[in-house]
């Protein structure tokens, strides 16, 4: 068919109408970019929360002591010691596929230094922590297993505390106190920024499990238990293993419930990111909403303008044109529009996403899928609401038409 | 003697369905018309002449009766069929010059190339309607917008369009109805110009004076042909253009004088 003839027609036709066609174009525009702004933002944060996952470490397994039940009354997580040092020691020892295990001990203190002092988080870790974590040095060295048995007083800090406490001075080789007990300062970690819940990971001394139980927080127990399997695959097996294991370890026989929790890293990501993705999916629906609205408005225009162009359409007629030339040229026209309105729409959003994220520091990701789908729903809706004015020009008589005023 | 490029036989055309509120528009008409005839079909309103000519240019079929046109007949073809008739071998002039706003003179005089069914490239298209557009004289208006012509400069775009495709038969329906007198003779002569390199024309019009510049007058009435006569003596545009210039003259002489 002369679709090469009809497409010249339907451009110069909206050529001869530049404002008309870009207000109509206009509906999609805004829709298009909304939808690739909004997927932007959604990304964004996925990303971004995806990145504070990814900053636990790899295939981190947590075990979490807690929800210790006596009497009816249940302590909640972490609210009671069930886990002990020999837990830690036994999971390392028996369960297959584990590469690290780091006991946790935690405990919020006031630390001193330089005259200054810093109310920080304390972690009692084995030398594993840093490996299990992902997580480097900038400067200096780890504390050894020979300062998990003497109890070493000593620590690695994290960028935090050196902005609090020695914004000047280069802190390897200081001590710092705490609870009045000096510890020295071995290494400084790179920084990790904020947590999945938004807290900040670099507030926090490091010092060894021992010492923490015995000279700062004088317990017998430990809070958790970071585990690193060797392996994405191994990792729910050994999920299951080390509840087994520590079952039998606490005695917990039939029926009772376990008193500790058990989180692999994948669970944490999919609570955190579920959020997220309901965020994009409501966004995107919002921005899909207005396409809708954009395509009607085309629809709209297309109608006025068949019933402003009968007469057009009747010289058209007279002329030599079929039907079927009139339906082509109207719905070529709608679906230009539309597209047009799409890559339009695209780059206004791009540009308004990365706007927004140079304004707001909020992290955006444009994917090209989005892109896609948004071009190809935009030429989708010029074809279907572009059809029905089309075809009602395409239906006119030509002898009416060439009559009408 | 060759046939004829219109032929009609017996032709009535009746709106409505044979009920009492159809109307019978056309009741019998036969005529031949030879190529390179020029033809004015004439009539009072309601005689039938529009209905007429909308049968004549396949715009619409006729109720009963045969249209033979260049020896085809077209009285039966569908809506397609008669779109491409119109588009091949007939040309429309309007009595509203129906030019395309805010289109050249060029783009409108190319609309009917768009429509043909053999492709005709954008070149070949530009050079032909160059060529129509000479042919009335307005190849130094091509980039002209509608709005930027005068109605005689805007009917002779028009006229360019319907000789673009080379038709059979040239339709004008009232095509110096919104003119002045001065400009209807000047598209009357473009008319007379076209008719002597052998193009066969047929217009309506309601104007005694505009049809003498024609060969043939066809007087219809209550649909059926009443008058059919050889315009003897006819008026030549050149000269009554001359004429009009000579008075006008005149008349500048004689203000200037007084």
């Amino acid at each position: 068919m002369r679709i090469a003839a009809t497409s010249l027609i339907a451009l110069r036709a909206l050529r001869r109408n530049k404002l008309r066609s870009v207000l109509t174009a206009l509906g999609i525009i805004i829709g298009v970019s909304a939808v690739i702004a909004m997927v932007s933002i959604g990304n964004g944060a996925k990303a971004q929360v995806e990145g504070q996952i990814a900053s636990l470490g790899q295939n981190v397994i947590l075990i979490f002591s807690g929800n210790f039940s006596t009497g009816g009354v249940r302590s909640g997580w972490g609210g009671a010691g069930t886990l002990t040092v020999d837990d830690a020691v036994a999971i390392e020892r028996e369960v297959r596929g584990v590469a690290a295990v780091s006991a946790e001990v935690r405990d919020r203190q006031q630390v001193l230094a330089n005259g200054l002092n810093w109310g920080t988080t304390i972690l009692g870790e084995s030398p594993d922590y840093l490996t299990i974590r992902d997580w480097a040095l900038t400067s200096g060295a780890m504390f050894t297993d020979q300062d998990i048995r003497g109890a070493g007083k000593v620590c690695i800090v994290g960028k935090t505390i050196i902005t609090q406490l020695f914004p000047t001075e280069d802190p390897i080789g200081q001590t710092i106190r705490i609870r009045n007990i000096p510890f020295k300062i071995l290494g400084v970690l790179t920084s990790k920024g904020l947590s999945v819940m938004g807290t900040d990971q670099d507030d926090v001394v490091v010092i060894p499990y021992t010492s923490a139980m015995k000279r700062v927080s004088k317990r017998t127990n430990i809070n958790m238990i970071n585990v690193q399997a060797e392996s994405a695959e191994v990792a729910s097996r050994i999920q299951t293993d080390m509840a087994d294991l520590l079952r039998q370890r606490h005695r917990l026989e039939g029926g009772r419930d376990d008193d500790f929790t058990i989180r692999g890293q994948e669970e944490i990501a999919n609570a955190a990111t579920a959020t997220t993705r309901t965020m994009t999916l409501l966004l995107g629906a919002i921005a899909g909403v207005s396409l809708l609205v954009g395509g009607i408005g085309i629809m709209n225009i297309m109608l006025v303008s068949v019933t402003e162009r009968t007469r057009e359409i009747g010289i058209r007629l007279a002329i030599g044109a079929h039907g079927r030339d009139i339906l082509t040229q109207f719905l070529i026209e709608a679906v230009v529009l539309s597209l047009l309105g799409g890559i339009l729409g695209v780059l206004v959003g791009v540009g308004t996403s990365q706007l927004i994220s140079a304004l707001n520091h909020w992290p955006t990701l444009v994917s090209t899928s989005a892109i896609t789908v948004a071009l190809l729903c935009s030429s989708a809706v010029g074809m279907f609401f572009g059809f029905y004015p089309a075809r009602k020009a395409a239906q006119l008589d030509p002898i009416e038409a060439l009559r009408y005023e | 003697m060759t046939p004829p490029v219109v032929k009609l036989e017996d032709i009535h055309k009746i709106y409505g369905n044979g009920t009492e509120i159809s109307v019978h528009a056309v009741r019998g008409v036969t005529i031949d018309i030879q190529k390179g005839e020029f033809v004015a079909l004439m009539g009072a309103s309601g005689s039938g002449k529009s209905t007429l000519m909308n049968v004549l240019g396949c715009l619409d079929r006729p109720s009963q009766g045969r249209y033979l046109l260049d020896g085809v007949d077209v009285s039966d073809l569908d809506r397609n069929e008669r779109a491409d008739i119109r588009n091949q071998k007939l040309g429309f002039v309007f009595q509203g010059f129906n030019l395309l706003a805010r289109t050249t003179a060029l783009e409108n005089v190319e609309l009917p190339m768009l429509y043909t069914k053999q492709r005709v490239t954008a070149h070949d298209m530009r050079d032909r309607a160059m060529q129509a557009l000479e042919i009335v004289g307005l190849a130094n208006r091509a980039d002209h917008l509608p709005n930027q012509l005068s109605g005689g400069q805007q009917q002779r775009v028009a006229i360019a369009r319907a000789l673009v495709n080379n038709p059979q038969v040239l339709l004008a329906d009232e095509p110096t109805g919104n003119l002045d007198s001065r400009t209807s003779v000047e598209v009357m002569g473009v008319f007379q110009k076209l008719n002597e390199q052998g193009i066969t024309i047929l217009m309506v019009t309601h104007e005694l004076d505009i049809a003498r510049f024609c060969k043939r007058n066809l007087i219809l009435r209550d649909g059926r042909v009443v008058s059919d006569v050889q315009v003897n003596p006819r008026l030549i545009a050149v000269e009554e253009l001359k004429k009009l210039n000579d008075a006008e003259a005149a008349a500048k002489l004689i203000g200037a004088s007084s």
